[in-house]
């Protein structure tokens, strides 16, 4: 029997196979970049961002 | 800083002859807004069906005529330029709104303490509650949860960040009545909440309590208030985006989102309180713990996780121990936190595996709860001494502790074998509390104590000896209260599920309350030492504010002495 392509169906779809491995994807992504060794330098100097205001 | 200020815009206006004075579309605009509301205001309560709408729609007209005569009388108070957005090449930050806030927060946080340690005397003393429909624990238990987490924490979150925003993206705050506006109309929504609780106004959703009219009011509010701070990071000289406000900013959209979600209501009349939630049955079951567990995940927690971010290394003036660290906490609480709903409804008729989803999710939350803790505590490396010798420091280091532990016992509680024997005992009580007095609590009275003599530009506080005490009264208060509540609640639990050899159940319902009882006396001593410990704090304030020494390393407001 051909699946009939509702709202639900679509839903469903999303959150079950499409919504996880996109979601792995990007946060993989951020971490890639949490520790991307050219960031290190400007992601130290953010940390010191509250001591250095005016 | 004021006078200098006040020369400052003398000194525009005399350079500046020509500008004649005008209303700006923004005032004039907001001006009549309230006027029509002020009218339509009174027609509700004139044709209003029940009493407590009558009143609400009168404060309304009330606070509506009270907002056009406070917008006139400011245009002609100010000059005819507008507060410029830097002075001398520097950002002119706009504190007004913040104090308003700050003052509002300890307000709300000494009734909404004392109202929480009435409620708890009436548990260990029934008769306190005077036999009166408005002052029995059904109504006055939402006033206390509203009144510590809403307006208590609310008003500390939206005065922080609306500094931190500022500091952080060396900018002023966009908006000239704008935060104002967010301000003065998150505290009459608590108002209308509040006055509505104790008249049994109610739509009956645990920490979404306020009915259709305030709901609405609170999303004009809101979205307000995410304009606000987004105009600010947009406008910002400082070309990165400080975590912290990263933070805020996903408090301020998932509580837009949650409110929305959780709240779809049609009211009976459009002159009547009563309305009836748009869901039905377990959907809206799962949509208020969604909506629960997440106000508890992006008010209580992302948003005071922003407070860590930047008051801590402020205070101890230390760096953040790990930027990357702070990234990946942010980013993995987001993607986690949305899906921990479901472990507030095991065993009910909420699918199987949408309770195991959200235990899993529960439990992976460890992780970046963790995380965020070691970041914060760390953040103290190179300056631990500093305990020793600051209790505000002391206190926000606590509060992250307090998160450690109560971010610990939560993932565990919402294993479901465990969950079995804490759900509705004084074990989930106790858990609340360890989280909104320890970690909640402690962070806010600790950025308050920074932010106030910041916000009035004064040299300290009044006494860092008085922040000591109130540290250690409030942290007895908390110790009594967390483990009279774990002792009750195991007992309860366990007192429940005891059966005789015959298959019967061993005590009747009846026993276990008398079992708790003591630990009711002691949880209400506790209630009593945090609230004694914010009456010192609030008197600390009070006194740093009129007797403060003014900061006197702002050049700009020094130079017109003369």
């Amino acid at each position: 029997m051909k699946a009939i392509l509702t709202l639900d169906n679509l839903a469903s779809a999303l959150v079950t196979t499409i919504w996880t491995p996109v979601f792995i994807a990007i946060f993989v992504a951020i971490i890639t970049y949490a520790f991307w060794p050219r960031n290190k330098a400007a992601f130290d100097e953010a940390a010191h961002l509250p001591l250095r205001e005016e | 800083m004021v006078s200098g200020l006040v020369f400052f815009r003398k000194r525009i206006r005399m350079s500046q002859p020509s500008i004649s004075k005008s209303m700006t579309s923004g005032e004039s605009g907001l001006a009549v807004v309230f006027a029509v509301t002020a009218f339509l205001c009174v027609v509700a309560s004139a044709k209003a069906l029940d009493a407590p709408f009558a009143f609400h729609a009168a404060l309304g007209a009330a606070a509506s005529l009270a907002a056009v005569f406070c917008i006139i009388n400011r245009y002609f108070e100010r000059p005819a330029a507008l507060p410029p957005a830097e002075i001398n090449g520097r950002p002119n930050y706009n504190m007004g709104p913040i104090k308003f806030s700050s003052v509002m927060a300890m307000f709300w946080g000494i009734a909404g303490f004392l109202v929480g340690l009435i409620i708890a005397s009436q548990l260990a003393w029934p008769a306190l509650n005077f036999d009166l429909p408005w002052t029995s624990f059904g109504r006055l238990r939402p006033l206390h949860t509203s009144a510590v987490i809403f307006a208590f924490g609310g008003n500390v979150l939206i005065a922080t960040s609306f500094y931190v925003v500022q500091k952080t993206c060396r900018a002023r705050l966009a908006g000239d009545l704008a935060p104002w506006f967010v301000v003065v109309g998150y505290n009459f929504f608590i108002l209308i909440a509040g006055t509505g609780y104790l008249l049994g106004v109610t739509q009956s959703k645990e920490y979404a309590e306020p009915e259709w009219y305030a709901d609405l009011w609170l999303t004009i509010v809101w979205v307000t208030y995410l304009l606000v701070f987004l105009g600010t990071i947009i406008k910002r000289k400082e070309p990165h985006i400080f975590v912290a406000n990263w933070f805020y900013l996903a408090f301020i959209v998932t509580i837009a989102v949650l409110h929305l979600g959780n709240n779809p209501a049609l009211p009976v009349s459009v002159f009547g309180s009563k309305s009836y939630v748009a869901w039905g049955g377990i959907q809206d079951a799962m949509f208020q713990w969604w909506y629960g567990h997440n106000a508890v995940g992006f008010f209580l927690t992302a948003g005071f996780l922003a407070i860590m971010y930047y008051f801590i290394p402020k205070r101890a003036e230390r760096p953040i121990y790990s930027y990357r660290l702070s990234i990946i906490h942010f980013w993995a609480l987001i993607f986690l936190y949305i899906w921990a709903g479901p472990h507030h409804l095991h065993y009910t008729a909420l699918p199987d595996w949408t309770q195991t989803l959200g235990m899993t999710f529960s439990i992976m939350l460890w992780m970046p709860s963790w995380g965020g803790m070691i970041n914060g505590l760390m953040t103290l490396s190179g300056a631990w001494d500093k305990l020793r010798t600051d209790p505000v420091l002391r206190m926000l280091v606590v509060s992250v502790a307090f998160y450690g532990m109560s971010t610990f016992e939560g993932p565990m509680m919402s294993i479901k074998v465990v969950n079995s024997l804490s759900h509705y005992t004084d074990w989930t009580i106790g858990h609340v509390h360890s989280g909104a007095l320890g970690w909640v609590g402690f962070v806010s009275f600790g950025a308050l104590y920074c932010l106030v003599p910041w916000a009035w530009n004064l040299k300290g506080l009044y006494s860092l000896k008085l922040v000591n005490w109130h540290f250690w009264v409030a942290t007895l208060g908390i110790v009594l209260y967390i483990s009279a509540m774990w002792v009750s609640g195991i007992l309860q639990g366990l007192m429940w599920r005891a059966y005789t050899s015959l298959g019967f159940l061993e005590y009747s319902f009846i026993e276990t309350v008398e079992a708790m009882h003591p630990f009711y006396i002691i949880r209400a001593a506790g209630g009593a030492l945090f609230l004694i410990g914010a009456l010192i704090m609030a008197y600390n304030l009070w006194m740093t504010v009129r007797v403060g020494e003014q900061e006197v390393q702002m050049p700009v407001a020094l130079q017109p002495a003369e």
